[in-house]
């Protein structure tokens, strides 16, 4: 199958994707897709978008030659610095042109989940700059992870409703969410936070999040006027990885590898690596890979990193693995923490639990990626982080 | 015809009202479901709706969740749930719905779960989260083996959706009275009845109230407008009482009575 940058009408990228919504919420996400596909082509909202996103977010961001650790590894790679975004991820690039979408939808209340907090942050920050009510939902194993997040999100004004059920983890958090936006619908726009969920979102969240590759591809070719080899990010739903591909999927001989959180290995059981023990399901809103039991009830997951706890991934990554054009593995939480640590030592750089994951993979497989340009999405930064490592530290010692 | 729509039919004629009451399968146990499928079916249900537990069911309330999550740690299946209804239906007639969430059918294959429900006499299914624009490959399954598909109407439902919705459902539209999540309510959505009659004027089906309706008067306030009336939180939460204090389904069966009076 070719690949087609545009799903189908239905939101389907090959056989993935479509939209499993109860009928409550057809309304809604038909006005969202009517107005998504209106305000892509509207120039007023494109540049009021691109003003926030240069003068308040801060794009472009960095492309960053890591000197020391290229050195160290014998590769060549850049960091694309997303961790330099306003709020400290690329959760902004979304969560604000999605409040903006509400604002012109005219909404007056956004909702969210979380999972890192990064999100909650995100949404927060841009439903305070833009005047919309917001509210965020939350596992409570996450709140406790993610603690600082919490508290940036209520400074923001934001409400954070703490979810107990489940794995009271990234996923519950997002039933709870649809829950609350099917009760609202009529003011309510939920931003969700990945590439995930009923279309449009998957094709939404990519095209917000695709200025990052957009920007990638002129700097890499700027810097160092070529392509690069390979372009590595992390995969929890998809929406970093998404944003830096999408400008590179046209080039063919330019690796695409996505990485999921591997926890404490496959053997275990306790992990989030979807595309190495999942298979196909029908799952919040969409059909893609899905951690499952042969009954097809969602597992429980496990990750060191919040962000990435999730037990499926977003459509297009399954299409592009599917047509072989994008390969997906994962790192355990143990070289998670080795990528953190290490990026921090050797290039002054706290990397977030989620990015870790990127760079311990690197790491793991330097041997292969020997001699080679490589662009590694670092989506954001580690503050968030340091308390639960911490911890961990100490725990191991 | 299949046994839902005669059921609507029958019921007419006599000037009734379809009762449709919910459980939850396998909460807390199968032995348990056994037992209430019996109370219903033996005093007063027209048709049973049964509850297929999911693992994330995003549209129901803490009290369904709740009865969702006792009945998978008893490890209920569709297997299992398909067992219990074929064991039921040596004993009763009264038509089954499986009402559910799309992934445990998609993950049994829709194929094979037409063929096995059939065999054990399952009369209808309603998948939550499945719109009409997905719902051609379960419904073709379904269709084969002369099981009906039934599809929600809600209050934000619009003339276009109904058309989307006319060309896939049958036996009856499955009325949600509110923009929200099941469990029961004080009151229902404002414009409610005004939208019943807009459902009835574009697809030539009976309607059946469902989502919140937590007492007989809430029955009787909207009677003339419908054909049918499902409960489910609010026997449910009987059920709860009923199983701390180790009575033997006495407030559910007080309970139950009463809602099927109203409707007969
Ligand atoms: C910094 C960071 N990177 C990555 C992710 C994973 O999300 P996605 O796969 O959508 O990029 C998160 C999610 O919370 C995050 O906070």
């Amino acid at each position: 199958m070719k690949y087609k940058n545009i799903p189908d009408q239905n939101g389907y990228f090959g056989d993935f994707g479509g939209c499993f919504v109860s009928e409550t919420l057809m309304p809604a996400i038909e006005e969202l897709k009517e107005t998504f596909v209106k305000m892509r082509k509207d120039k007023k909202f494109q540049n009021e978008l691109k003003s926030y996103l240069k003068n308040y977010v801060g794009r472009p961001t960095p492309l960053y030659f890591a000197e020391k650790l290229s050195k160290k590894f014998q590769f060549k790679l850049y960091l694309k610095r997303e961790d330099l975004c306003h709020t400290g991820a690329h959760k902004i690039n979304n969560a604000l042109a999605q409040v903006l979408l509400a604002k012109k939808m005219g909404k007056t209340r956004v909702i969210a989940e979380t999972g890192a907090g990064q999100h909650g942050v995100a949404t927060a920050t841009a439903a305070s700059l833009l005047g919309l009510k917001c509210r965020v939902y939350m596992g409570t194993e996450d709140m406790r992870r993610q603690s600082l997040n919490v508290f940036r999100m209520q400074l923001l004004g934001t409400e954070v409703i703490g979810i107990d059920s489940g794995s009271k983890t990234l996923k519950d958090a997002i039933n709870e969410a649809f829950r609350d936006w099917v009760t609202h619908v009529k003011d309510t726009h939920y931003v969700l936070g990945t590439a995930f969920g009923a279309h449009p979102y998957p094709y939404m969240v990519r095209e917000f999040m695709s200025v990052i590759g957009t920007e990638a591809y002129k700097q890499i070719k700027k810097a160092e006027k070529r392509l690069p080899d390979a372009v590595i990010a992390c995969v929890g739903g998809g929406s970093n990885a998404i944003g830096i591909f999408s400008s590179f999927i046209k080039d063919k001989k330019v690796r695409l590898i996505g990485v999921e959180a591997g926890g404490k290995g496959i053997e275990s059981g306790l992990h989030a690596a979807r595309f190495a023990g999942g298979r196909v399901g029908v799952f919040q809103g969409t059909k893609s890979y899905l951690l499952q039991d042969e009954n097809g009830q969602a597992l429980t997951t496990h990750s060191v990193s919040a962000g990435l706890d999730y037990a499926s991934v977003g459509p297009e990554h399954s299409f592009l693995r599917e047509i072989k054009r994008a390969s997906y593995s994962y790192a355990t939480d143990e070289e998670a923490l080795n990528g953190f640590s290490t990026l921090a030592k050797e290039e002054g750089i706290i990397p977030a639990l989620e990015s870790s994951h990127a760079v311990g993979y690197l790491i793991s497989h330097a041997e292969e990626f020997k001699n080679q340009l490589i662009i590694l999405n670092l989506s954001g930064r580690g503050d968030k982080d340091v308390i639960q490592v911490k911890e961990i530290m100490e725990n191991m010692q | 015809m299949n046994k839902i729509t005669k059921v609507f039919e029958e019921l007419l004629k006599k000037n009734q009202k379809a009762f449709i009451p919910y459980l939850t399968a396998g909460d807390p146990d199968i032995e348990t479901t056994e037992k209430i499928l019996e109370l219903y079916a033996s005093n007063g249900a027209d048709i049973i709706e049964i509850g297929v537990p999911f693992s994330d069911p995003m549209a129901d309330g803490p009290v369904i969740q709740a009865a969702m999550e006792r009945a998978l740690k008893n490890s209920i299946s569709l297997k299992k749930i398909l067992n219990l209804v074929s064991n039921f239906k040596k004993k009763y007639s009264t038509p089954i719905i499986l009402m559910g969430y799309l992934n445990p059918f998609f993950s049994y294959g829709f194929e094979k779960f037409a063929k096995d429900a059939k065999a054990s006499g399952v009369d209808g299914i309603l998948s939550v989260d499945l719109p009409p624009e997905e719902a051609t490959p379960f419904y073709k399954a379904l269709k084969n083996q002369e099981i009906i598909s039934i599809f929600l109407a809600t209050p934000v439902t619009n003339q276009k959706r109904l058309h989307a919705i006319q060309k896939f459902a049958e036996g009856f539209i499955y009325m949600v009275s509110v923009a929200g999540v099941t469990g029961e309510r004080k009151n229902l959505d404002e414009g409610l009845i005004e939208k019943i009659q807009e459902v009835k004027k574009t697809i030539r089906l009976p309607v059946a109230l469902g989502f919140g309706i937590s007492s007989p008067e809430m029955i009787q306030k909207y009677y003339s407008h419908l054909d049918g009336f499902i409960v489910g939180s609010a026997l449910i939460n009987r059920m709860e009482n009923d199983l701390k204090n180790q009575s033997p389904f006495e407030e559910l069966k007080t309970f139950f009575l009463s809602l099927a009076k109203v409707c007969h």
